[in-house]
Formats: structure tokens, C-alpha cells, sequence
């Protein structure tokens, strides 16, 4: 039905990994920041920011193939 | 309290742009009453099979199942082990072929189809009333917990989710609603996860869990692994937590519960319904049935974890609100406490249950605090979530209430108009008619949630009440739908009689029982008490097993005695009526016989593993 649901779902976690990787680099070692001593906002935010790209592209792909 | 980061509040915000954007961008597609309601049936498998356990991952679930992780432990899992998952592979395999096959337009329309009018009514009416009220339930359920851990105004809060929910429904009706469900799913899969990896990191993996819970286990008066092993203490109902014993548990929770939700429930055959093709529909709880089987380490894990983290935490700020004072106050009060013989259970993060009138932490009957089991996973979210992740983390429960809202909120707009509207108000309108009238039932139905929502919120009663006649009305639906589906004979007057009987013997049998501790009232016995269960949920699932028994035994002993269809009015309702659906995939594990089997072994090896 029109709209390919990987394209809003690929922006969504596209925008909010890369914001929390910038958060995550930017305060990296403040306090408070990593109370587990872990760095999660870092690490979580690039595997979102990974699932994101990896649905944009498979939208593309699909669109692609059905313009072909 | 919490206060919030601004990071927080952008993911936050970010969420609520895509969701209204997502409704803004289906508007376009929406010209008739069956793209409103039924998503012109476009959708493919993939989107409604993960809108289908989406559509069902409200509160009570994301909530419920954290809190009943912690009250029970692993035993929870049996609700998708034993409940949801082999009902899932029934409804995809077995009944779909009818459900989709028939074109009726909801669950309702097909009991007319098949039974008669008067059976479709009592459904249609009952299921009305069931999800407004639901929605309302936990559009309250959303507002207390916000205002609890954030300091969240209670009005705003329901007013703003209620807003978005019937912006992008209204917007872009059923499909909105299921595109959205999807990008729940993800965001409460993500926003979950790592909670579980630092929750499972702090306790020192499943290992340190399953001992540090041994303690609990053995401080409750049960063996070691009770709240670590599913299986093995199923045996007798007092070895367990849960309180039941096996054959209550798979009869009662896994055959006559789950059915009756999975295979009966509009909420979630709609987004099958949706799907675009036969092959489609019956994928569509199959492949809901694969991450659904692997949510309880997502949902019940942190319940259980809760129990037992170190709460000298990570973060100062975690304390809770006014109300319900941090669990380093609850020991102090326990100190306090005078004579009191059983120790008290110090570790984990679960703050204790309050007395609404004295402020003062509730005790059972042995004199040990009562834990407000329902904050566990809130609470967990608070303990381990640093700024950014916090907003993730927040923003993955407000989906979840949403997702469960938008669900009911989809389902009661198409069984309002198509079976209430359309069929006992006003027939033969132009079809644009119905679908202004599917827009109008969206605003009144947030609108009657909303109103539920504050009455739940000063009689809570009332709400009790309610839910305890919603399991009355389901307990015997999947007798009336299995007899239907497989049975030609079974006539409209036995369906009816039968559904009304399976009711009344659900009262009945509840009126006459009470679980261990209770008093007469709301929760049985109001019939005089002939029998006593060793938990709440143990007579949940007797009444359930009544109703259903009941109302199969009625539905047959009528139909006999009533005059049968003609066999030619059947065709594509019933079994052996019907042509066998064929399957347009190419590869065989995309055919759902085989996916079906695939989803069955891996949910026998799951309960193995934690037998």
C-alpha cells in the first residue's frame, strides 16, 4: 500500500542512532553518563544507527527492482 | 523523581513526528471504507505478522509480564510457551483459511455468516464494550505510572497519547495503526534489550540469576529453582509460585485461554485480515510466532532481575516518586516494624506496595512487606538507563501503551461500524458514508477511553469489576469458533445458547470458588464458597475450563436438537466445506505448514531448556 514501511523505519532509527552516538561520544566519561561502566549510549546508538541504514538500503534495493 | 535530559525529550519528540508523519503520509491512500478498515488487504506478511504481536504488546503486557516475572519467575514463560504460541500455529494454519477466505470484514461478521444474527451480536456488543474500556484501562495505567516515576501531569499525559493515538489513526486508519505497531515492535525491542544485557551483566549472567533467585525461591518457602525452572515443580500447586499445577496450567492458560485470545480476538485476527493474500494471512501469526517465543527474555527477564540487582545503584537519581519511597526507606521501615519473625527481603529494586491511606508499606499475612510488583520493570528502566538511553528506553513504553491502544482503539472503530453501524443503525449507505462514520467512531472511541481512563481512576472497583466480566464473556468464545469452524452440524441456536451458557457457568463456577487468602467479593465466592484454589490464577483457569467445557457440551446438545444449515450455504465457513487454500510462495519454508513446524520445535526446545 504505497509507502514501503522500511523507508520511515530506516529514518527513525537512522536519526535517533546517530543522535545517541553523538550524545553518547560527546559525554563520554562525564559522570552519571555511563553509571553501569559501560559506554551504552555509544555502543546502542551505532547499532541503531546500523539497523536504520541496513532497512533504508533494503527499501532502495526493493525499489530498484521494481523499477526494472 | 527523574528529572529528564533534554536528550531524553528530543527522542522523545522524535517519536511523535514519526508517527504523525506516518499517518500524514497514508492519508492519501485512504478512499474507501475497506482501505480504512482492512487496509484494502495490501499489507505483506512480514508487516502484519509483526503488527500482530505488536497490536497485543500494550501494557499488560510490557508491564504485566515484568511484574509476573518477578511474582513467578520463569514459570511466566508458560504464558507464550504453553499460551501464545501453539494457539498462534493453530489460528494460522487451521482457522485463517475461514477467517480470510470467507471475506467477512471482522471476527463478529463472520459468526453472522456462519451462525446467525443474534450470536453475531453478542459478540459484536461484548467486544464494543471490552475494547474501549481496555484501552481506557491502560490509557490509566499510562498516566499513574508517568506521574509516579516523572512527576508527569496525570491529565496531560492521557490527553496527549490519546491525541497522538487518534491523530494517525484518524489519519490513516487500520494501515496507520499497523505501520506504526511495526515501528513499536522495533523501538520496544530496542529499547528493551539492553536492559536485559546490563540487568543479566550486574546479576553475573543466567548462572549468578538463577542463584541469587534461589535465595528468594527459598525465603518464599519453595524449592531452589523454583523461580528459575518452568517445568519441574509444575507437579503440586503449592511447589510452585504460580500456584497452579500442570494440567490446570496447560488446559486452562494453554488450551482454553490462548485459543480463545489468539484465534477469536479481533484485535489481532484484523491484522491478518489485512494481510494481501491467503498464503499471507495464514504466514502472519506464524511469523508472529517466531520473535514472539523469544519475548519473555525481553519482557520477563527484567521482572525477574528486578528482584535481585544490586540496588546500592548506579544512580542516585533513580529514586521514586512521593508515594513510594525508595526501598533503602522500606528496609529502614521494616526495622522499625516490631516483632516481626520473618526477615525481610533487603536486595533488588522492587519498591514495596503502599497502603493508600497510611502511606505505610502493605503486609501479607506473614507479616513481610508486599512488593509493588507492577513498577519492577519501570524501575529497572530508572536503575540501569543513563540520559539518552533513558529516552529511548521511556519512549519503548509509551509505544507500548500506545501500540495496545491504537490496536483496540482499530478494532472497535471496524466492529462499531460494519457490525453495529452498518447492520442494526443504518444499512445501504454509500460506502463514504461508512468510512466518515469509521473516522467519527475513532474520536469517540479515544474519547469513551479517555472517560474510562478517570473512571478507572476513582472507582477502581468498578475496573476490577469490569475485567472480571470480560473473562467471563471470553472464557468460552473458542468453543463457539472451533465447533463453527469444524463441525457443519452446529447450528445458530446452539452457538448462541452455548456462548450464553459458557458465560453464565464462568460466573457461576467463579461464585462459587475463591482463591487462598481472599475475601468474598470481587475476587469469587459470592455464591457461598464451595471450593478454594491455591492461587488467583489457578481459579482464573478452572472458571476458564468451566466456561469452555459448558459451552461445547450446550453448543452440541442444541445443534442436534435444532434443524442444520443446508450444506451449500456453508461452503468456505466450515471444514471439509471449504477448498484447501494453496500457497503462492516459492520456497517451502515460506509455506506455512512447514514454518508451522519449525515454529513448533523451537518452542518444545525452549521449554526444554528451562524445564
Amino acid at each position: 500500500m504505497g509507502i514501503d514501511l522500511r523507508m520511515p523505519l530506516g529514518a527513525l532509527f537512522g536519526v535517533l542512532g546517530l543522535l545517541l552516538t553523538l550524545y553518547g561520544a560527546a559525554t563520554r566519561g562525564q559522570p552519571g553518563t555511563e553509571p553501569t561502566g559501560v559506554p551504552v549510549n555509544l555502543i546502542w546508538g551505532v547499532v541503531l544507527l546500523a539497523f536504520g541504514l541496513w532497512m533504508l538500503l533494503l527499501a532502495r534495493r526493493a525499489r530498484r527492482a521494481s523499477k526494472m | 523523581m527523574t528529572t529528564l535530559h533534554w536528550i531524553d525529550y528530543a527522542i522523545m519528540l522524535l517519536y511523535f513526528a514519526f508517527v504523525l508523519g506516518i499517518g500524514a503520509m497514508l492519508r492519501r491512500y485512504v478512499h474507501t471504507s475497506e482501505d480504512f478498515f482492512l487496509s484494502g488487504r495490501s499489507i505483506p506478511a512480514w508487516v502484519t505478522g509483526l503488527a500482530f504481536i505488536s497490536a497485543n504488546l500494550g501494557a499488560q503486557e510490557v508491564i504485566g509480564m515484568g511484574a509476573s516475572g518477578a511474582k513467578y519467575g520463569i514459570a511466566t514463560s508458560h504464558f507464550y510457551w504453553v499460551g501464545a504460541i501453539p494457539a498462534m500455529v493453530f489460528v494460522g494454519l487451521f482457522m485463517m483459511p475461514f477467517y480470510y477466505g470467507s471475506r467477512a470484514r471482522s471476527v463478529p461478521e463472520y459468526l453472522k455468516l456462519r451462525f446467525d444474527e443474534k450470536t453475531r451480536a453478542v459478540n459484536a456488543v461484548s467486544f464494543a464494550v471490552m475494547t474501549v474500556f481496555s484501552s481506557g484501562i491502560s490509557l490509566y495505567a499510562m498516566g499513574k505510572l508517568l506521574n509516579l516515576l516523572l512527576g508527569w501531569s496525570f491529565d496531560a499525559s492521557i490527553l496527549v497519547a490519546g491525541g497522538i493515538v487518534l491523530g494517525y489513526i484518524f489519519l490513516g486508519g487500520l494501515t496507520s495503526a499497523i505501520y506504526n505497531e511495526v515501528l513499536q515492535f522495533f523501538l520496544i525491542v530496542f529499547g528493551f534489550a539492553p536492559l536485559v544485557f546490563l540487568g543479566l551483566r550486574d546479576v553475573g549472567g543466567w548462572a549468578g540469576l538463577s542463584a541469587r533467585l534461589a535465595g528468594v525461591a527459598t525465603g518464599n518457602g519453595y524449592a531452589a529453582g523454583a523461580y528459575t525452572r518452568s517445568w519441574a515443580f509444575m507437579g503440586s500447586a503449592s511447589a510452585n509460585p504460580v500456584g497452579v499445577e500442570w494440567f490446570g496450567l496447560v488446559m486452562g492458560l494453554g488450551f482454553v485461554l490462548s485459543f480463545g485470545y489468539w484465534c477469536t480476538d479481533f484485535l489481532v485476527v484484523q491484522r491478518a485480515m489485512a494481510a494481501n493474500s491467503m498464503t499471507a494471512a495464514r504466514r502472519t501469526p506464524l511469523i508472529a510466532a517466531l520473535p514472539k517465543m523469544l519475548f519473555p527474555f525481553l519482557v520477563i527477564l527484567p521482572g525477574m532481575l528486578a528482584l535481585v540487582v544490586s540496588s546500592t545503584a548506579v544512580r542516585s537519581t533513580s529514586v521514586p516518586a512521593p508515594g513510594a519511597p525508595a526501598v533503602a526507606s522500606a528496609a529502614a521501615a521494616a526495622t522499625v516494624a516490631p516483632a516481626n519473625p520473618v526477615p525481610e527481603r533487603r536486595e533488588g529494586i522492587v519498591p514495596p506496595k503502599l497502603d493508600p491511606r497510611t502511606g505505610e508499606p502493605l503486609r501479607d499475612a506473614r507479616g513481610r512487606v508486599v512488593l509493588d510488583y507492577d513498577l519492577a520493570t519501570p524501575m529497572m528502566l530508572m536503575h540501569f538507563f543513563p540520559a539518552g538511553l533513558l529516552g529511548l528506553g521511556l519512549t519503548a513504553l509509551l509505544a507500548s501503551f500506545m501500540s495496545g491502544m491504537a490496536g483496540n482503539v482499530t478494532a472497535f472503530n471496524t466492529v462499531w461500524t460494519y457490525d453495529l453501524y452498518q447492520s442494526y443503525i443504518r444499512r445501504g449507505a454509500p460506502d463514504s458514508h461508512y468510512l466518515a462514520m469509521g473516522r467519527f467512531a475513532t474520536v469517540f472511541g479515544v474519547a469513551i477511553s479517555i472517560v474510562a481512563a478517570y473512571v478507572a481512576a476513582s472507582f477502581n472497583n468498578i475496573m476490577d469489576f469490569l475485567q472480571l466480566v470480560f473473562a467471563f464473556v471470553n472464557a468460552p468464545l473458542f468453543a463457539t469458533f472451533a465447533l463453527g469452524m469444524f463441525w457443519p452440524r452446529a447450528t445458530g441456536h446452539g452457538a448462541f445458547t452455548g456462548l450464553v451458557s459458557g458465560i453464565l457457568a464462568a460466573a457461576v463456577h467463579h461464585g462459587m470458588s475463591l482463591p487462598a487468602g481472599a475475601h468474598v467479593g470481587v475476587k469469587g465466592g459470592y455464591f457461598g464458597v464451595v471450593t478454594t484454589y491455591p492461587s488467583e490464577l489457578a481459579q482464573t483457569f478452572w472458571t476458564a475450563i468451566a466456561a469452555w467445557v459448558t459451552c461445547f457440551v450446550v453448543t452440541i446438545v442444541v445443534s442436534l436438537l435444532t434443524r442444520p444449515r443446508p450444506a451449500e450455504q456453508l461452503h468456505g465457513l466450515v471444514y471439509g466445506l471449504t477448498p484447501k487454500p494453496t500457497d503462492d510462495v516459492k520456497r517451502w519454508y515460506e509455506r506455512p505448514g512447514p514454518l508451522a513446524v519449525i515454529v513448533l520445535t523451537l518452542t518444545v526446545a525452549l521449554n526444554l531448556i528451562f524445564f
